[in-house]
């Protein structure tokens, strides 16, 4: 303990140098723990939002797109389908359930989805107040919607056009709060849900300019995908295929979608691990030069622990516990910083409001930040501290 | 008690030193004097077993340092030695103190706050505690590297040029305290220096200067 402690004084007692080598080695941390975050918040995302979704078939289109904006919600969906083609799908005999997904309005940028109550059985999502609709124009809040919007059972409102803020409000169409979701940690928790038929009201109200006209729109009713679950795994050797060749709509498996994102996002993951490895390198060598620089200036000192009785590995074990105290140091503003670094790129990119990356998460991972701390640390201070290992008392005697 | 016999040092691809033989009682003084390169530095070497000696012998508070090795030489020289180095490095990252209970640090031993209190204050500096060494003059600092040297109670001090840069008054004063402290703790001193001053500074109560080339000792008692 009191070689750390010496260590410790020694450390601050050049306390610029020893602030620019924790900040530093930090920036190269935070870095790794930048990308560590995104990467696992990533995962988990798609993990918790893909499961048991075997295939999105939508419009033609972006098959990514497809996924992004029916299974995420981050993204605009390519087009509509007719209703009449998904219920065909349902008595396919790969198939083993649909669920109708409808977008196209928003309350201050939360998704109005048109659904089926099978969507919040598929998530496993249970209300906390109030309950599911069972009627047009009724709707089941998600919590962080619920709570952002500060709704509550009982409160009305009314929808505006697209996916973001900002759109034309239908305001003769209000909608009626009968539920709030417990949070799930799923896609729900952010998405107002309610009957796909309210979606076509609001819109064929909107439009429909005589009785004729509201006729011919309930014919040509149209979702905007279908979440489809399998069978059997066997499906998705023929069922994409079906669909991409025999209809007007494609089918977009969501684990090749997100391999393929996850590919593209991996090539600009490496250009950052590059950018920090250079980090941590150039702070490696700077600990390496500062401890250098440590042992010369006071190899006099160092001379002197060694005349009062100290064998050389204690002499050399306190300049790594310098190291070590650096190494520390620089994990902890190193991974605070990296957790600051994705909370900021979450608010810039509103992906706190998806989901998809946000909150103070601490994943296992992240343990290798501290060993890749102490790693550059140590490994820079072996060669200092093999110069204090070798230190000459002799230097110490200067008789003349 | 320090004894030598036929004590020859050869460095490595350097001269080869041979030094007198001695005979020193404990409790009295060494005073090594002469030129630049004439030993000095190795005799002071040899006696803190940081060097083993290629031939002759070499006996320093009862331990023949011959055999003397490694991790047994720092755990001897940490119980036996006590040094003042020219250069008195005192840590500066460190108060007084600290600086200090480095030497508990240093020899493995665990702290003791009251024998480093004890030792500030035999050497009445027991007030500079806890300030850094930044904030101490030059005697003040001198005595805080004493109370470091004899906070082990060491049978043998080693005093390297500690007069080096200093007037006339303050050498003695330097002197002085050295003689005083390594009586009060029955300690042998040995002082190496070429400062002419320091052999007159030293109280005559015993005589005998043995003379050799190129290291002189001079030897006298308390």
């Amino acid at each position: 303990m009191k070689t750390l402690f010496f260590a410790w004084r020694y450390l601050w007692s050049r306390p610029l140098g020893a602030a620019l080598n924790v900040l530093l080695l930090s920036l190269g941390l935070a870095s790794i723990t930048f990308l560590l975050l995104v990467g696992h918040q990533l995962n988990k995302a798609f993990e918790r939002d893909l499961a048991g979704i075997d295939v999105v078939v939508g419009a033609k289109g972006s098959p990514m797109q497809l996924i992004l904006s029916g299974v995420l919600h981050v993204d605009v969906p390519p087009g509509n389908v007719p209703l009449k083609a998904v219920r065909e799908l349902e008595k396919h005999p790969l198939v083993d359930s649909v669920i109708p997904i409808s977008l196209g309005d928003n309350l201050r940028g939360f998704r109005i989805v048109g659904t089926s109550h099978a969507y919040i059985r598929h998530y496993q999502a249970t209300l906390a107040q109030g309950s599911l609709w069972d009627a047009p124009m009724q709707v089941v809040v998600g919590a962080t919607a619920a709570r952002q919007l500060g709704l509550v059972v009982g409160h009305t409102f009314v929808g505006a056009h697209g996916l973001g803020a900002g759109g034309h409000v239908h305001g003769d169409s209000r909608f009626t709060v009968t539920g709030i979701l417990a949070p799930s940690g799923s896609v729900l928790d952010r998405l107002v849900l309610t009957d796909t038929a309210s979606v076509w009201k609001v819109h064929e109200d909107f439009t429909a300019v005589d009785a004729d006209d509201r006729k011919v729109m309930e014919e040509e009713r149209e979702i905007t995908l279908a979440l489809i679950h399998y069978k059997t795994p066997m499906a998705a050797m023929s069922f994409p295929r079906y669909i991409n060749t025999s209809t007007e709509m494609q089918a977009a498996a969501p684990a090749l979608e997100i391999s393929r994102l996850l590919h593209m996002l991996g090539l600009g993951t490496d250009v950052l691990r590059a950018f920090a490895g250079v980090l941590l390198l150039t702070a490696g060598l700077s600990v390496f030069i500062a401890l250098w620089s440590a042992v010369r200036e006071r190899s006099g000192d160092l001379a002197l622990l060694r005349m009062l009785g100290a064998p050389p590995a204690k002499v050399a074990a306190l300049l790594l516990c310098e190291a070590l105290w650096l190494g520390l140091l620089a994990s902890l503003v190193g991974l605070l910083l990296g957790q600051a670094f994705a909370a900021a790129l979450a608010w810039l990119l509103q992906l706190d409001n998806s989901l998809l990356i946000g909150g103070m998460v601490w994943p296992p991972e992240l343990l290798i930040v501290p060993c890749l701390a102490l790693g550059v640390s140590v490994g820079a201070a072996l060669l200092p501290a093999w110069g204090a290992f070798r230190v000459s008392v002799l230097s110490l005697l200067q008789t003349r | 008690m320090i004894r030598s016999r036929q004590l020859r040092y050869a460095y490595p691809g350097g001269p080869t030193l041979d030094f007198p033989d001695v005979d020193v009682a404990q409790g009295t003084v060494l005073l090594l004097s002469g030129p630049s390169g004439c030993g000095k530095s190795t005799w002071l070497a040899l006696a803190a077993a940081l060097v083993a000696p290629t031939a002759g012998e070499l006996v320093v508070a009862d331990q023949a340092l011959g055999a003397l090795k490694n991790i047994a030489a720092d755990a001897w020289r940490a119980r036996a030695i006590g040094f003042l180095p020219q250069k008195l490095h005192l840590s500066a990252a460190l108060t007084v103190q600290q600086n200090l209970a480095l030497g508990f640090w240093a020899s493995g031993q665990p702290e003791d706050a009251a024998r480093i209190a004890d030792a500030l204050q035999a050497l009445g500096v027991q007030e500079l505690a806890q300030r850094t060494p930044a904030q101490l003059s030059g005697g003040q600092a001198q005595r805080v590297a004493l109370a470091r040297a004899v906070l082990l109670q060491p049978r043998v001090i080693l005093a390297d040029e500690p007069t080096a840069s200093l007037d006339d008054e303050a050498a003695a004063d330097a002197v002085g305290l050295l003689l005083d402290t390594a009586h009060t703790h029955g300690a042998t001193l040995v002082i190496a220096t070429h400062d002419a001053r320091v052999a007159a500074l030293i109280p005559a109560t015993f005589d005998g200067q043995i003379g050799f080339q190129p290291l002189r000792l001079v030897r006298k008692q308390l």
